[in-house]
Protein backbone atom coordinates (compact mmCIF):
# COMPACT_ATOMS: atom_id res chain seq x y z
CA UNK A 1 0.00 0.00 0.00
CA UNK A 2 1.30 3.39 -0.86
CA UNK A 3 0.03 6.99 0.74
CA UNK A 4 -1.27 9.31 -1.35
CA UNK A 5 1.11 11.69 -2.80
CA UNK A 6 2.01 15.59 -2.31
CA UNK A 7 1.96 17.54 -5.06
CA UNK A 8 4.19 20.94 -4.72
CA UNK A 9 2.50 23.92 -4.62
CA UNK A 10 3.47 26.49 -7.62
CA UNK A 11 1.30 29.78 -6.36
CA UNK A 12 1.45 31.41 -9.70
CA UNK A 13 0.41 29.34 -12.22
CA UNK A 14 -2.21 27.00 -9.44
CA UNK A 15 -5.38 27.34 -10.17
CA UNK A 16 -8.07 28.31 -7.14
CA UNK A 17 -7.70 25.05 -5.62
CA UNK A 18 -10.51 22.77 -4.26
CA UNK A 19 -14.15 23.98 -4.76
CA UNK A 20 -15.17 26.11 -2.23
CA UNK A 21 -18.57 25.90 -0.10
CA UNK A 22 -20.76 28.47 -0.39
CA UNK A 23 -20.26 30.97 1.49
CA UNK A 24 -16.30 30.28 2.18
CA UNK A 25 -15.18 31.71 -1.18
CA UNK A 26 -13.87 35.34 0.79
CA UNK A 27 -11.31 35.85 3.01
CA UNK A 28 -13.36 35.60 6.84
CA UNK A 29 -13.02 39.22 8.50
CA UNK A 30 -11.97 39.70 12.26
CA UNK A 31 -14.95 40.75 13.97
CA UNK A 32 -13.59 43.00 16.13
CA UNK A 33 -11.02 44.90 13.93
CA UNK A 34 -9.01 47.34 15.47
CA UNK A 35 -9.07 51.02 14.06
CA UNK A 36 -6.58 52.40 11.62
CA UNK A 37 -3.84 54.45 13.15
CA UNK A 38 -4.23 53.10 16.59
CA UNK A 39 -0.43 52.09 16.63
CA UNK A 40 0.94 49.98 19.26
CA UNK A 41 -1.87 47.08 19.24
CA UNK A 42 -0.36 45.41 16.67
CA UNK A 43 2.71 45.03 18.65
CA UNK A 44 0.74 43.25 21.67
CA UNK A 45 2.12 39.07 20.54
CA UNK A 46 0.24 36.00 21.69
CA UNK A 47 3.03 35.49 24.32
CA UNK A 48 3.79 39.52 25.13
CA UNK A 49 4.41 38.97 28.63
CA UNK A 50 2.14 41.60 30.76
CA UNK A 51 2.96 42.61 34.34
CA UNK A 52 0.93 45.02 36.25
CA UNK A 53 2.98 48.54 37.47
CA UNK A 54 0.00 49.65 39.83
CA UNK A 55 -2.87 48.97 41.89
CA UNK A 56 -5.86 49.68 39.59
CA UNK A 57 -7.66 52.89 39.93
CA UNK A 58 -10.71 53.19 40.40
CA UNK A 59 -12.44 54.67 37.87
CA UNK A 60 -11.23 52.31 35.37
CA UNK A 61 -13.57 49.92 33.50
CA UNK A 62 -13.86 46.55 34.97
CA UNK A 63 -12.20 44.66 31.80
CA UNK A 64 -8.82 46.89 32.15
CA UNK A 65 -9.27 46.33 36.36
CA UNK A 66 -9.38 42.62 35.36
CA UNK A 67 -6.22 42.80 33.54
CA UNK A 68 -4.33 44.53 36.03
CA UNK A 69 -5.67 42.22 38.74
CA UNK A 70 -4.46 39.21 36.27
CA UNK A 71 -1.57 40.57 35.95
CA UNK A 72 0.27 40.38 39.65
CA UNK A 73 2.16 37.97 38.08
CA UNK A 74 3.33 38.15 34.76
CA UNK A 75 0.60 36.72 32.31
CA UNK A 76 0.53 36.41 28.34
CA UNK A 77 -1.34 38.13 26.15
CA UNK A 78 -2.96 34.81 25.16
CA UNK A 79 -3.59 33.74 28.66
CA UNK A 80 -5.22 36.89 29.53
CA UNK A 81 -7.55 36.30 26.36
CA UNK A 82 -8.14 32.62 27.82
CA UNK A 83 -9.00 33.83 31.44
CA UNK A 84 -10.90 37.12 30.13
CA UNK A 85 -12.92 34.94 27.45
CA UNK A 86 -12.50 37.63 25.71
CA UNK A 87 -11.04 37.60 21.51
CA UNK A 88 -7.70 38.70 21.37
CA UNK A 89 -8.03 41.34 19.11
CA UNK A 90 -9.57 42.64 22.15
CA UNK A 91 -7.34 42.15 24.69
CA UNK A 92 -4.67 43.63 22.31
CA UNK A 93 -6.69 46.87 22.33
CA UNK A 94 -7.56 47.02 26.29
CA UNK A 95 -3.59 46.57 26.65
CA UNK A 96 -2.56 49.07 24.01
CA UNK A 97 -4.82 50.98 26.79
CA UNK A 98 -3.09 49.73 29.76
CA UNK A 99 0.17 50.45 27.85
CA UNK A 100 -0.35 53.82 27.71
CA UNK A 101 -1.76 55.10 30.41
CA UNK A 102 1.65 53.08 32.37
CA UNK A 103 -0.37 51.01 34.33
CA UNK A 104 0.74 47.79 32.82
CA UNK A 105 4.62 46.53 31.47
CA UNK A 106 4.84 44.43 28.44
CA UNK A 107 7.60 41.90 27.70
CA UNK A 108 8.24 41.64 24.41
CA UNK A 109 8.50 38.36 22.53
CA UNK A 110 11.98 36.44 21.16
CA UNK A 111 11.01 35.65 17.59
CA UNK A 112 12.91 34.43 15.12
CA UNK A 113 15.35 35.95 13.82
CA UNK A 114 17.65 35.75 10.31
CA UNK A 115 20.62 35.55 13.13
CA UNK A 116 18.94 32.87 15.47
CA UNK A 117 20.35 33.12 19.19
CA UNK A 118 21.63 29.32 19.41
CA UNK A 119 22.07 30.24 23.41
CA UNK A 120 18.27 30.53 23.71
CA UNK A 121 17.52 27.56 21.20
CA UNK A 122 20.21 25.79 23.82
CA UNK A 123 17.79 27.26 26.74
CA UNK A 124 14.86 26.00 25.21
CA UNK A 125 16.30 22.19 25.06
CA UNK A 126 17.72 22.21 28.33
CA UNK A 127 14.18 23.12 29.22
CA UNK A 128 12.40 20.06 27.35
CA UNK A 129 15.25 17.68 28.74
CA UNK A 130 13.61 18.48 32.07
CA UNK A 131 10.31 17.81 31.28
CA UNK B 1 -20.64 42.31 25.69
CA UNK B 2 -21.55 40.69 29.03
CA UNK B 3 -18.25 41.20 31.41
CA UNK B 4 -18.31 39.79 34.49
CA UNK B 5 -16.88 42.08 37.19
CA UNK B 6 -13.37 41.20 38.02
CA UNK B 7 -13.73 40.03 41.01
CA UNK B 8 -14.98 36.80 39.78
CA UNK B 9 -12.71 35.87 37.26
CA UNK B 10 -11.11 33.13 37.77
CA UNK B 11 -7.17 33.89 36.94
CA UNK B 12 -4.51 31.34 37.09
CA UNK B 13 -4.29 29.02 40.14
CA UNK B 14 -1.43 29.75 42.58
CA UNK B 15 0.58 26.91 41.29
CA UNK B 16 -0.07 27.89 37.31
CA UNK B 17 0.98 31.77 38.08
CA UNK B 18 4.75 32.38 36.15
CA UNK B 19 7.57 33.73 38.50
CA UNK B 20 8.52 37.95 38.67
CA UNK B 21 11.54 36.38 36.98
CA UNK B 22 9.59 35.68 33.34
CA UNK B 23 11.16 37.97 31.00
CA UNK B 24 10.53 36.54 27.58
CA UNK B 25 8.17 33.87 26.31
CA UNK B 26 9.05 32.06 22.69
CA UNK B 27 6.50 29.99 20.82
CA UNK B 28 5.98 27.38 18.72
CA UNK B 29 3.10 25.96 16.86
CA UNK B 30 1.63 22.86 16.49
CA UNK B 31 -0.12 22.77 13.23
CA UNK B 32 -2.72 19.64 11.59
CA UNK B 33 -6.22 18.73 10.53
CA UNK B 34 -9.22 18.78 12.95
CA UNK B 35 -8.69 15.77 15.35
CA UNK B 36 -5.06 14.65 14.44
CA UNK B 37 -4.32 15.04 17.79
CA UNK B 38 -3.15 18.89 18.39
CA UNK B 39 -4.59 19.71 21.87
CA UNK B 40 -3.60 16.43 23.03
CA UNK B 41 -0.10 16.96 22.35
CA UNK B 42 -0.16 20.62 24.10
CA UNK B 43 -1.51 18.72 26.88
CA UNK B 44 0.46 16.05 27.20
CA UNK B 45 4.00 18.57 27.90
CA UNK B 46 2.22 21.64 28.99
CA UNK B 47 2.33 22.28 32.18
CA UNK B 48 -0.85 24.28 32.80
CA UNK B 49 -4.07 22.79 31.91
CA UNK B 50 -4.76 23.50 28.36
CA UNK B 51 -6.20 27.27 27.22
CA UNK B 52 -8.31 28.33 24.58
CA UNK B 53 -7.64 31.57 23.25
CA UNK B 54 -10.63 32.29 20.96
CA UNK B 55 -11.03 35.13 17.96
CA UNK B 56 -14.44 35.82 16.67
CA UNK B 57 -14.72 36.73 12.84
CA UNK B 58 -17.46 37.51 10.55
CA UNK B 59 -18.38 35.14 7.76
CA UNK B 60 -19.68 36.68 4.19
CA UNK B 61 -22.41 34.14 3.31
CA UNK B 62 -25.54 33.69 1.90
CA UNK B 63 -28.75 32.76 4.19
CA UNK B 64 -29.76 29.49 3.71
CA UNK B 65 -33.01 30.50 4.59
CA UNK B 66 -35.13 32.46 2.36
CA UNK B 67 -34.41 36.59 3.17
CA UNK B 68 -35.01 37.40 0.07
CA UNK B 69 -31.88 37.29 -1.24
CA UNK B 70 -29.73 39.58 0.92
CA UNK B 71 -26.25 38.73 2.13
CA UNK B 72 -26.07 37.89 5.81
CA UNK B 73 -22.87 37.94 7.78
CA UNK B 74 -22.70 35.69 10.63
CA UNK B 75 -20.30 35.10 13.37
CA UNK B 76 -17.90 32.75 13.84
CA UNK B 77 -15.68 31.91 16.17
CA UNK B 78 -12.14 30.48 16.05
CA UNK B 79 -10.85 28.35 18.99
CA UNK B 80 -6.54 27.59 19.34
CA UNK B 81 -5.89 25.84 22.07
CA UNK B 82 -2.18 26.40 23.74
CA UNK B 83 0.29 25.54 26.79
CA UNK B 84 3.20 26.59 28.66
CA UNK B 85 6.27 24.95 29.41
CA UNK B 86 8.56 27.09 31.84
CA UNK B 87 12.22 26.51 30.24
CA UNK B 88 14.14 28.51 32.95
CA UNK B 89 13.26 31.06 35.94
CA UNK B 90 13.67 33.65 32.69
CA UNK B 91 12.38 32.09 29.43
CA UNK B 92 8.78 30.71 28.91
CA UNK B 93 7.99 28.36 25.89
CA UNK B 94 4.14 27.89 24.55
CA UNK B 95 2.36 25.81 22.29
CA UNK B 96 -0.30 26.54 20.19
CA UNK B 97 -2.14 23.98 18.37
CA UNK B 98 -4.16 26.07 15.40
CA UNK B 99 -6.04 24.47 12.82
CA UNK B 100 -4.60 23.50 9.33
CA UNK B 101 -6.34 26.45 6.88
CA UNK B 102 -4.94 29.17 6.06
CA UNK B 103 -7.27 31.49 6.31
CA UNK B 104 -7.96 31.43 10.20
CA UNK B 105 -3.61 31.95 10.95
CA UNK B 106 -4.25 35.63 10.21
CA UNK B 107 -6.87 35.64 13.36
CA UNK B 108 -3.79 35.75 15.77
CA UNK B 109 -1.06 38.25 14.63
CA UNK B 110 2.45 36.93 13.60
CA UNK B 111 1.11 33.39 14.96
CA UNK B 112 3.68 32.04 12.71
CA UNK B 113 5.90 34.84 11.84
CA UNK B 114 7.38 35.20 15.40
CA UNK B 115 7.35 31.51 16.23
CA UNK B 116 10.84 30.27 16.44
CA UNK B 117 9.32 26.55 14.41
CA UNK B 118 6.46 24.35 13.93
CA UNK B 119 5.20 20.79 13.79
CA UNK B 120 3.09 19.01 11.08
CA UNK B 121 1.09 16.65 13.19
CA UNK B 122 -0.13 14.06 10.50
CA UNK B 123 -2.54 11.02 10.21
CA UNK B 124 -1.73 8.18 7.80
CA UNK B 125 -5.47 7.99 7.58
CA UNK B 126 -5.67 11.86 5.73
CA UNK B 127 -2.38 12.34 5.01
CA UNK B 128 -3.18 14.59 2.32
CA UNK B 129 -4.62 17.33 5.16
CA UNK B 130 -1.43 18.10 5.68
CA UNK B 131 0.21 18.96 2.34
CA UNK B 132 -1.27 21.84 1.77
CA UNK B 133 0.31 23.32 5.43
CA UNK B 134 3.67 22.19 4.91
CA UNK B 135 3.57 23.91 1.27
CA UNK B 136 2.53 27.19 3.13
CA UNK B 137 4.76 27.10 5.78
CA UNK B 138 7.70 26.29 3.13
CA UNK B 139 6.25 29.23 1.17
CA UNK B 140 5.92 31.36 4.67
CA UNK B 141 9.96 30.41 5.60
CA UNK B 142 9.00 28.86 9.34
CA UNK B 143 10.93 25.75 9.72
CA UNK B 144 9.06 22.59 10.23
CA UNK B 145 9.03 18.70 11.43
CA UNK B 146 6.65 16.04 10.86
CA UNK B 147 5.04 14.20 13.54
CA UNK B 148 3.26 11.32 12.43
CA UNK B 149 0.65 10.34 15.46
CA UNK B 150 0.33 6.89 15.22
CA UNK B 151 -3.55 6.16 15.68
CA UNK B 152 -4.26 2.30 16.39
CA UNK B 153 -6.03 2.02 13.50
CA UNK B 154 -4.07 4.20 11.00
CA UNK B 155 -1.82 2.47 8.36
CA UNK B 156 1.69 2.11 8.64
CA UNK B 157 3.98 2.89 6.19
CA UNK B 158 7.89 3.01 6.48
CA UNK B 159 9.02 6.69 7.28
CA UNK B 160 10.93 7.11 4.07
CA UNK B 161 8.02 5.92 2.26
CA UNK B 162 5.98 8.82 3.77
CA UNK B 163 8.63 11.39 3.27
CA UNK B 164 8.83 10.48 -0.42
CA UNK B 165 4.53 11.03 -0.11
CA UNK B 166 4.94 14.22 1.33
CA UNK B 167 7.80 15.55 -0.90
CA UNK B 168 10.68 16.43 2.33
CA UNK B 169 13.72 17.85 2.05
CA UNK B 170 15.87 15.46 3.15
CA UNK B 171 17.15 17.58 6.33
CA UNK B 172 13.27 18.02 7.03
CA UNK B 173 13.26 15.30 10.29
CA UNK B 174 10.35 13.25 9.82
CA UNK B 175 9.54 11.00 13.09
CA UNK B 176 6.56 8.89 14.81
CA UNK B 177 5.01 9.62 17.49
CA UNK B 178 2.28 8.68 20.53
CA UNK B 179 1.18 12.34 21.51
CA UNK B 180 -0.66 10.99 24.31
CA UNK B 181 2.70 10.39 26.05
CA UNK B 182 4.52 13.13 27.50
CA UNK B 183 7.67 12.13 26.72
CA UNK B 184 6.85 11.31 23.04
CA UNK B 185 5.36 15.15 22.39
CA UNK B 186 8.51 16.18 24.08
CA UNK B 187 10.83 13.71 21.51
CA UNK B 188 8.82 15.34 19.05
CA UNK B 189 9.75 19.46 20.29
CA UNK B 190 13.43 18.44 21.00
CA UNK B 191 13.43 16.83 17.30
CA UNK B 192 12.12 20.36 16.04
CA UNK B 193 14.81 21.87 18.78
CA UNK B 194 17.61 20.21 17.02
CA UNK B 195 16.57 20.75 13.93
CA UNK B 196 16.51 24.78 14.28
CA UNK B 197 19.86 24.59 16.54
CA UNK B 198 21.34 22.69 13.32
CA UNK B 199 19.94 25.55 10.80
CA UNK B 200 21.08 27.81 13.33
CA UNK B 201 24.60 26.52 13.07
CA UNK B 202 24.35 26.33 9.19
CA UNK B 203 23.20 30.04 9.03
CA UNK B 204 20.33 28.64 6.96
CA UNK B 205 17.55 30.19 9.37
CA UNK B 206 15.86 33.09 7.45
Amino acid sequence: MTPPQRQRRHPEREPDPAPRQEGEGRNPERLFVIGEGNDGAADIDLVTLIVGRAEAPGSLPPEQAAVIRLCETPLSGAELSAYLQLPFSVVSVLLTELLAAGLVQARAPIVRQALPDRSLLEAVMHGLQKL
Amino acid sequence: MDFRSSDTIPGPRAEDQLPHTAEAAVKLVIVGGFGVGKTTMVGSVSEIRPLTTEETMTQAGIGVDDNFGSETKTATTVAMDFGRISVSDKLVLYLFGTPGQERFWFLWNGLFEGALGAVVLVDTRRLEVSFDVMGRLEERGVPFVVAVNTFPDAPRYPLEQLRTALDLAADVPIIECDVRRRASSRDVLMTLMRFLHTLALTGRLS
